[in-house]
């Protein structure tokens, strides 16, 4: 289990970091670690209640998208009410993303605030249903923990509706919204059109909230302490605080509670200025280490470098290695990834992941990046969901990243003296039907 | 063939058109599944655009429809032989000739619930459209059925040949159809045959054009497996 | 009341009969996917748009009221 360890930022009792984590770090917490340091659910009693503290506080989603959560309380609660159907509550901890480990980290150190966000979001919307998904591959520690954390809540009745849990397959996009539904629902692990959105007619056809463990987390902490407590960490258009997972040269993964608006040479510790840094993920930016350490971790910073916050993955390429071999490494994994509905998708990204191979390796033709240039621009917001664009997103930010690199590689040569793999990719893809459910 | 029928009145007339618009109502509905199944296929008819496919199948069935209609009609205006309106819609409720009667309202039934279907397609649940469409494989061979044992005439000459191309052509075509499809790749595999084929192709083009030497293999990521690359450190 | 085009790109399967009837709006990428212009359909293009759509064998394309 990843660790809030070793160089990262420490108990900080200015700001009462941390504030979801456990202050000692290590120990999970059970119910009464969690009740002495939180307090007991403090239920509003009423639907509605909670959303302007939410809105308040300014909490938008943890799960990578940022979207402010009142809005969507207020959605699914008025849809609801509209169509006089109870909705549905799905703590999306899927965490599908391979780079990131925050969210079962979260899920094993501190389940019972996760689990009285889903509390608390359910009555806020009106719901009788809850579920909380986790990934398959997690069952045997997160799933067991979080199995106990339920019977606890049972012993002391402290649930007022009842939470199912259930398992997401090992696909990359089984955390897409849609796909979770699409899933739950008994299909395949794929994503479906949108209109209608989820908030509107969801699992089963009721209005569906799906929201981010972490989100939750916060918003079980901003029903106790209030929204101006969340805001005193962060920056004004960005309040909170948020999880983060870092890699360094060393390629272990570290989660680290920090304030939004922390500087990035904080958190990525020493890095050569020949280094580059990947934020956000295999659907985030690359970006040239030299630049990454003098921004700070908020979106409105990040977007000098065409990066976004997103789910707080923050990955240092050590200098040994080449950034477009590994570029081409994670493609190639994402085209296999995609659910192979929508033609732009499943034409563009595996041309893509062939191109880069080409790229990664020696003497490539000039047309190559002419060829990804060109299927980036087609394959963006020509699919249902959001993964062609990402896949364009972290191409296109390699392409301009590694130039240098590239202009080596077409004379023949490569700066890289490592050529083990260095950013994680899960075993097996994807061959049947099975392989989604 | 007027020889068989003893006496010749203006019933009888409107008998001989109830069974010519038939005759033109089986070759129009023959024409209108073969151009169903070369919709759902993607196939285009040689020097139309592409429209004209799905078009003309939509067209042709209205025009099918209408001949289907002059054709019932006529046979129960007719007072040679004694049709109630009901037996067009309800099978077996004719008193003459109940049965092959009755494939003509079977398939006047599915018929006329194809096309209604597909009028209210935009409001419909695409399942539903769907299903009520596949039901058209089910109405034209017992048209068909319906045709061929209306009349003795139908087993000779000209009409006999005409039948016997119609049945032909829809089993050609369906099988045609039906073999295509199994080709089809499932969802589940679509992106794995398209990244081989890529990557085969690239591969092809590096040996063709002598780019393919062991040090730019071995510097490319591998392509077969993904398997024991690196593990995810999640502990 | 302007109206904008829509293609659901799971049921698209690159009839591209849509494109025939509304190049002004509509185009094929080099798959035979349909690129659709987003922008609010002008007043002229209304009939030729209706016709797209009902043209669509599997009924991706929409002609949504914004």
């Amino acid at each position: 289990m990843t660790m809030a360890t070793k160089g990262m930022p420490a108990e900080d009792t200015a700001t009462d970091l941390p504030r979801l984590l456990p202050v000692n770090g290590q120990q999970p917490q059970d119910w009464h670690a969690h009740t002495a340091r939180h307090g007991r659910i403090p239920y509003r009693e009423a639907p509605g209640r909670l959303i302007a503290d939410i809105q308040q506080a300014g909490l938008t989603g943890r799960g990578g998208a940022a979207f402010p959560v009142h809005r969507k309380l207020g959605a699914v609660l008025e849809a609801a009410d509209a169509r006089r159907r109870n909705p549905v509550v799905i703590a999306n901890g899927a965490e599908s993303e391979p780079a990131s480990d925050k969210d079962a980290t979260l899920l094993w150190l501190a389940p019972h605030l996760v689990l009285d966000g889903l509390q608390l979001a359910a009555e806020a919307v009106n719901a009788e249903e809850a579920i909380l998904y986790t990934h398959a591959d997690r069952r045997d520690d997160v799933g067991k923990r979080l199995q106990q954390a339920i019977a606890e809540r049972r012993a002391v009745g402290s649930d007022r509706v009842p939470v199912e849990l259930a398992e997401a397959p090992p696909r990359f996009l089984s955390g897409q919204e849609t796909a979770l539904i699409n899933h739950l629902g008994g299909g395949p692990a794929i994503p479906t059109f949108v209109p209608p959105r989820v908030t509107e007619r969801g699992l089963a056809g009721a209005p569906t909230l799906v929201q981010n463990v972490e989100t939750l987390a916060h918003l079980a902490l901003i029903a106790r302490r209030g929204p101006r407590w969340f805001r005193q960490v962060g920056t004004a258009a960005e309040p909170g605080s948020m999880l983060c997972t870092i890699r360094r040269s060393d390629g272990m993964p570290r989660i680290a509670e920090v304030p939004l608006g922390m500087p990035l040479r904080d958190l990525l510790g020493p890095a050569g200025s020949d280094g580059a840094v990947l934020i956000g993920g295999y659907h985030g930016t690359w970006a040239p280490a030299a630049e990454a350490v003098k921004l700070t971790l908020d979106s409105h910073a990040l977007g000098a470098v065409g990066a976004r916050v997103g789910a707080g993955i923050l990955i240092t390429l050590p200098p040994d290695r080449c950034g477009l071999a590994e570029t081409a490494r994670i493609v190639r994994y994402l085209a296999l990834e995609s659910a192979g509905q929508c033609g732009p998708c499943l034409n563009g990204l595996p041309r893509i992941a062939a191109a880069l191979a080409e790229l990664a390796g020696a003497r490539p033709r000039r047309q190559a990046r002419a060829d990804i240039e060109r299927w980036a621009g087609l394959v963006t917001g020509r699919g249902a969901c959001h993964h062609p664009d990402g896949t364009a997103r972290f191409v296109r930010s390699a392409l301009i990243t590694f130039a240098a690199e590239l202009d080596r590689h077409e004379r023949g040569r490569c700066s890289a003296t490592n050529t083990r793999p260095f950013l994680p990719i899960p075993r097996g893809s994807a061959r049947t039907e099975e392989d989604w459910l | 063939m007027l020889e068989n029928v003893s006496g010749i009145n203006s019933s009888t007339a409107l008998w001989y058109a109830s069974r010519a618009t038939g005759v033109v109502a089986l070759v129009l509905m023959t024409a209108v599944v073969l151009l169903g199944l070369t919709v759902t296929r993607q196939g285009r008819l040689p020097g139309l655009p592409r429209f004209a496919v799905t078009g003309l199948h939509r067209n042709l069935s209205l025009v099918a429809v209408v001949f289907v209609g002059l054709h019932v009609l006529t046979a129960v205006a007719d007072s040679y032989v004694n049709i109630p309106l009901t037996a067009v819609i309800v099978p077996l409720a004719s008193p003459y000739e109940r049965l092959w009667i009755g494939l003509g309202a079977v398939s006047l039934d599915i018929t006329v619930a194809v096309i209604v279907t597909s009028l209210l397609r935009r409001h419909l649940s695409r399942r539903l459209w769907r299903a009520v469409h596949l039901l058209a494989y089910l109405s034209w061979p017992v048209a068909w059925l319906h045709s061929i044992s209306s009349s003795r005439d139908m087993l000779h000459s000209w009409m006999f040949l005409l039948a016997a191309g119609c049945a032909l052509a829809v089993v050609g075509g369906v099988g045609w159809r039906l073999a295509a499809a199994a080709r089809d790749v499932p969802r589940a595999q679509r992106v794995g045959v398209l990244m081989s084929a890529v990557h085969d192709r690239a591969a092809l083009r590096d040996r063709l054009t002598g780019r393919d030497t062991p040090a730019a293999r071995d510097r490319r990521p591998p392509t077969d497996t993904l398997a024991g690359q690196t593990r995810t450190n999640r502990r | 009341m302007s109206e904008k085009l829509l293609v659901n790109p799971i049921e698209c399967e690159g009839h591209g009969a849509c494109a025939e009837l509304l190049p002004e709006l509509i185009a094929l990428d080099e798959w035979g996917y349909p690129i659709v212009d987003g922008r609010p359909v002008p007043p002229a293009l209304e009939r030729d748009a209706r016709a797209a759509v009902s043209a669509c064998p599997t009924l991706a394309l929409r002609l949504l009221r914004s």
